[in-house]
């Protein structure tokens, strides 16, 4: 057997998981680990301009393949920037595995310098962490991270490493555990036969069906077997925030995102549905509204992989705890040989009332009032120049919400977003770790100018490795999603939600040797987007001015009930 | 309500935190924690009481087992169970009045005196919860100098048992 230090452990642990790219940035703690990596080939560092940047790389990558991503960051402050991008994926439930360096084991507790708590410090958002004891340990706790991180509901892992785990000098014999078994870890492999049963009598009894899917679908690879359930069935699917492209986007039973800022028709439909089937979506605060009101005729059948999100906020009368795929797939089998069909014409009657409310709101949005372009064309027309086939990756505010709402996706895993935690800054790295992995493909960062501004450093990591995302930054001059509110519930005093003193974006992307465009104009808006895209080799900033006016609708009414909607400025339901 | 959980879990460094953390974590209450290795070392068992409606007791009882280190976890009050709380209770005992009365009260309580000096008598007694809490009532507070105890430990009567 070879014998390889704890440092060359962790590299080729890395290597036999089959990892090709790992985010990072070296520190003290972590230079024999560093050393490792740089005396081979198999596993490409990427080096961040800020930790926090690696770790939504990482998050990235895990979301556009289902495969953990790696992040690897050193003791004491560079743990601390990882946080947040830990959060971001715990919160989304994104299978990740985060290396951290920490100080020698026999200094732990001295406040020894770059020393923190990491374990402790991460503990509320990974869903497991690893603290290397000895060095022969380090292929068996990397082997399990991935298990556990990609297993069961995804997560993130965090497996600290003491410095002197990793000594160069000392050598173990390496050998890379083929499997895993632990007795306190095994997720569920697919739901009970007896309520899928119950379910589909239920489904298939319903007259005002309404199929309602989130993240677990996307990161559960079963928006194949939801799609096939759905055309069966014929019924109407709306998806969370989380969940778009898990059904096309485009298909006539879809009925558009719901929640806070869900479509009108999506709302309705489930304010006064039966049946609401809801899968791998857990029911939280920005799509119920007030959780009191929440859908008052609907019989709930939930489906997820954990049971600690089936009843935690709305009562499931069929609880189902399995992975999305082959809960879906059961359901399908048993749908297709029930003697039982859907009523056709409770159906038709459901579809033509989807129908009114699609008709009364459908998406629209002023374009009178102002001379200014309107951020929901902008997307529209990204949308249109890339065909929605494109990995969007957005930042977090307005653009965030026109993004999910007008850009129709119509495949999973390419509407990228921070979605339970709300993290700005997400939309550039994230972008960059899609792009580095999908040299082919379009990969949009949607933002904001505020957004943007949190994690800006990274242009500079771009142009060392030369990875050509398109950036649509919808520049409102202010925090937009902010300044909504408060002209909703604060008589629009404005309170530091402008941005004064922005850079000149032209200038500062060039100086980092990218392409930025200017649009201020409608007229110039489709030209100027087929340009940007045209260079498939360059990285492409686009400063698009819009309305700072504009707010994102429709909006639900604080604490009130899933119908309980502001339209726009002027119109209530 | 007042539920009792028991957990076996991997007898690990950080087990016991992370299920500390879930408690402050989620809004969870404890009103008392004990946890110590069982005859198998690799495990632990951790007994929690806590006070909250059935929502809120199947939310902790999920989120404990969705711990990695948790291996199992039961809700002992949901069937028939022992719960036992040890405590030790050290008094002012300077005059043979005052020690005659807790003399007499340790014996109905089924406590032991298990350490006297001129001044003080230390009891030791055991029960549940509730029982310890009569105890103390029954002496009035007035002459207590401290009071240490051990947090509750439960077990399912029968044959029901929480192993691997």
């Amino acid at each position: 057997m070879e014998l390889l230090s704890g440092a060359e452990m962790v590299v080729r642990a890395l290597r036999d998981e089959g990892v090709k790219y790992i985010y990072g940035y070296p520190g003290g703690a972590l230079l024999h680990v560093y050393d490792a990596i740089f005396t081979q080939d198999d596993v490409e560092h990427i080096l961040v301009r800020h930790e926090q940047a690696a770790t939504h790389m990482a998050d990235a990558y895990a979301r556009a393949t289902g495969k953990a991503g790696v992040a690897l960051v050193t003791s004491g402050p560079g743990a601390t920037n990882a946080v947040t991008g830990i959060a971001t994926a715990y919160m989304d439930s994104i299978p990740m595995v985060v290396i951290t360096g920490q100080v020698m084991s026999h200094l732990i507790g001295e406040d020894a310098f770059q020393e923190t708590d990491m374990i402790g410090i991460s503990r509320p958002v990974v869903k497991h962490s690893f603290s290397v004891q000895s060095p022969e340990e380090i292929p068996s706790i990397i082997k399990k991270a991935f298990h556990i991180a990609e297993s069961g509901r995804p997560g993130p892992v965090v497996v600290d490493i003491p410095k002197d785990m990793t000594t160069p000098t000392e050598r173990y014999e390496y050998e890379y555990p083929k499997s895993v078994k632990m007795r306190s870890y095994n997720p569920i492999l697919k739901g009970h036969t007896g309520q899928i049963k119950k379910a589909v009598d239920m489904l298939l009894a319903a007259k005002r069906p309404v199929i309602y899917t989130g993240g677990g679908v996307i990161m559960g690879e079963a928006s194949e077997q939801l799609t096939e359930l759905a055309q069966e069935l014929g019924y109407p699917v709306t998806n969370t925030l989380m969940g778009l492209g898990g059904y096309p986007g485009t298909d006539k039973q879809f009925i558009g995102m719901l929640g806070m800022h869900g479509s009108y028709e999506a709302n309705m439909a489930m304010h006064h549905s039966d049946l609401i089937l809801a899968v791998g979506a857990r029911f939280d605060d920005r799509v119920t509204n007030g959780t009191d009101k929440f859908c008052p005729t609907a019989k709930i059948v939930h489906v997820d992989i954990d049971p600690a999100s089936i009843s935690k906020t709305i009562k499931a009368d069929v609880p189902i705890v399995g992975p999305a795929q082959a809960v879906l797939k059961e359901m399908l089998e048993q749908v297709q040989s029930s003697k039982k069909e859907p009523c056709a014409d409770s159906l038709k009657a459901w579809w033509e009332q989807i129908d009114e409310w699609r008709a009364r709101h459908g998406g629209r949005y002023k374009t009178d009032d102002t001379e200014l372009m309107k951020p929901q064309h902008v997307i529209e027309m990204l949308s249109k120049v890339t065909n929605g086939d494109a990995y969007v990756c957005s930042d977090v505010g307005q653009h965030q919400m026109f993004a999910a709402q007008y850009y129709k996706f119509n495949k999973p895993n390419r509407w990228i977003n921070s979605g339970g935690l709300g993290t700005m800054g997400f939309g550039l790295p994230a972008a960059m770790g899609v792009k580095l992995n999908f040299p082919e493909e379009e990969v949009v960062c949607v933002t904001g100018e505020g957004s943007i501004q949190m994690n800006i450093q990274e242009l500079s990591t771009i142009s060392q490795y030369d990875i050509p995302v398109k950036v649509i930054c919808l520049n409102n001059q202010s925090l937009g999603m902010v300044r909504q509110w408060q002209d909703m519930n604060y008589e629009s005093r404005h309170s530091q939600s402008y941005m004064k003193s922005l850079p000149d974006f032209m200038a500062l992307v060039e100086s980092y040797g990218h392409v930025g465009i200017k649009v201020e104009r409608y007229e110039d808006l489709e030209g100027a987007m087929r340009e940007a895209f045209a260079m498939k080799d360059r990285m492409v900033f686009m400063d698009i001015a819009v309305d700072p006016f504009e707010h994102v609708y429709p909006m639900q009414v604080p604490r009130g009930s899933m119908r309980d909607m502001w339209l726009s400025k002027t119109e209530r339901t | 309500m007042r539920h009792i959980i028991s957990v076996l879990m991997e007898n690990e460094p950080g087990a016991l935190s992370r299920v500390v953390g879930l408690f402050s974590q989620r809004n969870f209450n404890i009103e008392s924690l004990t946890v110590a290795p069982t005859e198998d070392e690799t495990l632990s068992r951790l007994t929690v009481t806590t006070i909250g409606d059935d929502r809120v007791v199947e939310q902790i009882t999920k989120q404990l087992n969705k711990l990695i280190d948790v291996v199992k976890v039961v809700d002992l009050t949901e069937g028939d169970h022992l719960e036992r709380e040890l405590m030790m209770i050290k008094m002012k005992a300077n005059n043979g009045t005052v020690r005659a009365e807790i003399k007499r009260t340790a014996d109905i309580f089924r406590g032991t005196i298990i350490d006297v000096t001129p001044n003080t008598f230390t009891v030791q007694l055991v029960g549940s919860s509730s029982k310890l809490d009569a105890f103390i009532e029954a002496l009035g507070t007035s002459n207590i100098m401290e009071v240490v105890r051990s947090g509750v430990s439960g077990i399912a009567r029968g044959e029901k048992i929480l192993a691997l």
